[in-house]
């Protein structure tokens, strides 16, 4: 299952985080994202933070698409 | 929801298409490896947005649909097993074996519960000291680091009453076998988004060299696969070959390291049984003989009868793409979502499934 | 907390639980009984006959239902407050204006009595908002696993005004179709409140009565063709039986659909399509175009219809089948719920 959604990190101990995926909290493990900060966006999938997403490059992403067309 | 609503804009979404449009001068098949990448396609209705000229298969991509019949088979075997708490991710639990399935030992008073995280399964395994508790660890390079941390910390915990059904497949190799047999002519890939941030576009290279046939890590909103689709046409007119990144809000070129190094230090590659594929050499994953203690296999011996396939089901031949849903004889007319012939129709990502929902 | 009153006589605080012998039908059954309807304090129900004895003319409405949802309290709402509601609105459905419901309730042993009472002043307010009376009651009590700690029925009848004529089997080409509000929320309450989802969602079950929001429609058009309230299967299988029985075709577009924000995120998280999820007090109404924006108005004026939307139409096309218009412009066919259900949700 591919299926992973954006989430906010509210708050971080160890390995574990708060996070808020469109006003549903629950805990994600975070481990596999280093660095990653109270207020930054990570992708959850099953339980856990896959990667960070960069709002710069989402922003960047939508830019692109604009120019294209 | 952010990063989800803005990569839905119809606006952008009906110029892309625009632009897709002017690329008129060359047929193309295109596949997309991922299930989940099948579901948006079809659940936003994309294909009816495409012009003719471009063609969209549907890949192997689904780990549910490419496990073999004989681990579906062992699996059952597993949950007869009245000393063993089976913990899963829901698709499985329907999936039709040679006799049986999940849900049907369900209903003979097996212990199978649906979690959404290995995490959960360590949950019940606490709780459930006096019971064995498997879980079916089925999926691509996207799970497979969770699975290799959830028995990392059961190591740690010192637990001793959980194991894993080991049924990891990844995806490089399958895509080289598709192209290997040379059924299929494919003119590009749409790369799968979430099994990238694990491996990288590293690992997709040597589809550019060796085949060159251009490849593109897709996001899974549905402007993504837009995006996509179009920089694999501009690719192909352009005559190249490249692996690009689309997503690349979260997919980097070298992939997440830490969730490379925790596959590596519980799993080690083998040669596995894809359904409709075959065993392809060094496509799946098993557990490295320090952790074999926490192999299922290994400490139950699940014995199984001959595994067969329903020989009408086409599921192998819809997963390499080379027929269509509505080409099977089951489909539809017998193969129901409500009864279920073949995994492809079951999984969330199943081909047949997102044919019969949305199609 | 409301002090336990009268629902039995002084007891030892730690034996206030239904025993089998309060389906015995003795003493312990009358204390019961009293109980009861002292709280739902009307006439036919004091006279404790074997009927209720009521009378009226004209067309009547009769349904049933009963409820086994699992959790029994939940955030919006209790089995209590959905029984009766549920009730209420099947009535509204066709048009009826509810009058009398009864209540039928079979409880575990072992089940606190102080619970039971919370349910019982849930179902009386719930009566009470939607303005109708409870005259008619059973109770059984069963041993322990019987039953998983209370299952209610509740069957309700109602008047149809003769010029009214609300049926599945209605559905025009040219109607328009309005949506009294988000949909999706009773599902994942309902999910958020079971132990084994490890998520926490303020979403709200929207259990509530329309039995006002349809006769204000009424007052403004009699001319409604059909009505529904999506519970279990969701909006699509709900759209999909009407256009079905009425053999049309109906098209809707994603994101004129309501659906809050959190709603939408447990969806994504878990796999969940909004279409496809109960919904306990919202309805879906069929209505001639030219009446759509009147409608639309009335609607949004009562406080269970605020984010009414019109959401699509009735077409000529692909008889039988509904059909979206997706966010990005595609189109897909919207099926009926198949598979997997999610299980006890009302």
């Amino acid at each position: 299952m591919c299926l992973a959604i954006p989430a906010r990190i509210l708050k971080i101990e160890g390995n574990l985080a708060q996070v808020d995926m469109a006003g549903v909290k629950r805990e994600a493990d975070v481990r596999m994202v280093s660095n990653v900060r109270v207020g930054e966006y990570v992708l959850i999938h099953a339980g856990f933070a896959i990667e960070k997403i960069e709002e710069k490059d989402a922003e960047e992403t939508l830019r692109l698409l604009r120019e294209i067309a | 929801m952010k990063f989800v609503d803005e990569f839905r804009d119809r606006g952008i979404a009906q110029r892309i298409v625009k632009k897709i449009k002017e690329f008129d001068s060359f047929k193309v098949n295109l596949m997309e490896v991922c299930g989940t990448h099948t579901m948006v396609i079809f659940k936003q209705g994309l294909k009816g947005m495409l012009p003719e000229n471009v063609n969209l298969l549907s890949g192997p991509g689904c780990p549910v649909c490419v496990t073999s019949q004989e681990d579906i088979d062992k699996v059952i075997a597993l949950a007869k097993n009245r000393d063993v708490i089976i913990t899963t991710f829901g698709d499985m639990v329907r999936v039709p074996g040679t006799d049986s399935s999940l849900e049907k030992e369900k209903g003979n008073g097996a212990d199978i519960r649906v979690v959404y995280s290995p995490n959960e399964s360590l949950r019940i395994v606490r709780e459930n000291p006096a019971k064995k508790v498997v879980f079916l660890a089925i999926g691509f390079e996207t799970t497979s680091p969770l699975i290799a941390a959830s028995l990392l910390d059961a190591r740690k915990e010192k637990i001793e009453n959980f194991y894993i059904f080991s049924s990891h497949k990844l995806i490089p190799p399958a895509m080289e076998a598709l192209l290997e047999s040379k059924e299929v002519k494919i003119d590009g890939f749409i790369c799968p988004g979430h099994v990238s941030v694990t491996i990288g576009s590293d690992a997709y290279r040597f589809i550019a060299h060796k085949y060159s046939i251009p490849c593109v890590i897709t996001g899974f909103e549905p402007l993504d696969v837009l995006h996509s689709i179009y920089m694999l046409l501009k690719q192909i007119k352009e005559k190249r070959a490249e692996v690009e990144i689309q997503y690349f809000r979260a997919v980097r070129p070298e992939g997440n390291r830490i969730a490379q190094e925790l596959i590596s230090e519980v799993f080690e590659v083998s040669d596995v049984r894809w359904r409709g594929l075959g065993i392809i050499p060094k496509s799946g994953l098993r557990l490295k003989g320090e952790f074999s203690d926490l192999d299922a296999e290994k400490e139950f011996r699940p014995k199984t009868r001959k595994s067969k396939e329903n020989p009408d089901c086409v599921c192998g031949e819809v997963l390499r793409g080379v027929k269509r849903p509505t080409q099977c004889k089951l489909y539809r007319r017998i193969c129901t979502p409500e009864e279920p012939y073949g995994p492809c129709m079951v999984s969330s990502e199943g081909t047949c499934a997102a044919y019969y929902k949305y199609g | 907390m409301q002090p336990i009153t009268n629902m039995v006589e002084k007891i030892e605080d730690s034996a206030k639980k239904i025993l089998l012998a309060h389906g015995s039908g003795g003493k312990l059954t009358h204390q019961l009984i009293r109980g009861f309807v002292k709280k739902f304090g009307n006439l036919p129900l004091a006279k404790l006959d074997d009927s209720a004895v009521l009378s009226f003319k004209g067309k009547l409405a009769f349904t049933t239902d009963s409820y086994v949802v699992d959790p029994i309290y939940f955030p919006g709402g209790d089995i209590g407050k959905l029984a009766v509601n549920g009730t209420v609105n099947d009535l509204a459905m066709v048009g009826a204006r509810p009058l009398y419901l009864s209540v039928s309730a079979i409880i575990e042993e072992g089940f606190s009595l102080v619970e039971l009472e919370r349910i019982v002043d849930s179902m009386e307010r719930a009566a009470r908002a939607a303005g109708v009376e409870i005259v008619a009651g059973d109770t059984k009590v069963v041993e322990k696993g019987g039953v998983d700690k209370i299952f209610i029925n509740t069957s309700g009848i109602g008047l149809i005004d003769s010029e009214v004529d609300i049926s599945s089997k209605n559905a025009q080409v040219g109607d328009g179709i309005i949506l009294s509000g988000t949909i999706g929320d009773h599902g994942i309450a309902i999910l958020s409140a079971r132990e084994k989802f490890d998520f926490q969602t303020k979403v709200k079950s929207d259990s509530q009565p329309l039995n006002g929001v349809v006769s204000e429609i009424l007052e403004v058009s009699k001319k409604v063709h059909t009505l529904r309230d999506p519970t279990r299967g969701g909006l699509a299988t709900a759209l999909n039986e009407i256009a079905e029985q009425s053999r049309v075709g109906i098209e809707i577009e994603q994101d004129k659909i309501p659906v809050k924000e959190e709603v939408k995120g447990v969806c994504e998280m878990l796999g969940f399509d909004p279409l496809y999820i109960a919904n306990e007090g919202k309805l879906v109404a069929f209505v001639p175009g030219r009446d759509c924006a009147k409608i639309l108005n009335v609607m949004r004026k009562n406080r269970y219809g605020r984010d009414a939307q019109i959401i699509g139409t009735v077409v000529n096309r692909h008889r039988s089948r509904v059909v979206v218009k997706t966010s990005v412009g595609g189109e897909r066919i919207v099926d009926m719920l198949t598979g997997e259900q999610l299980p006890r949700i009302c």
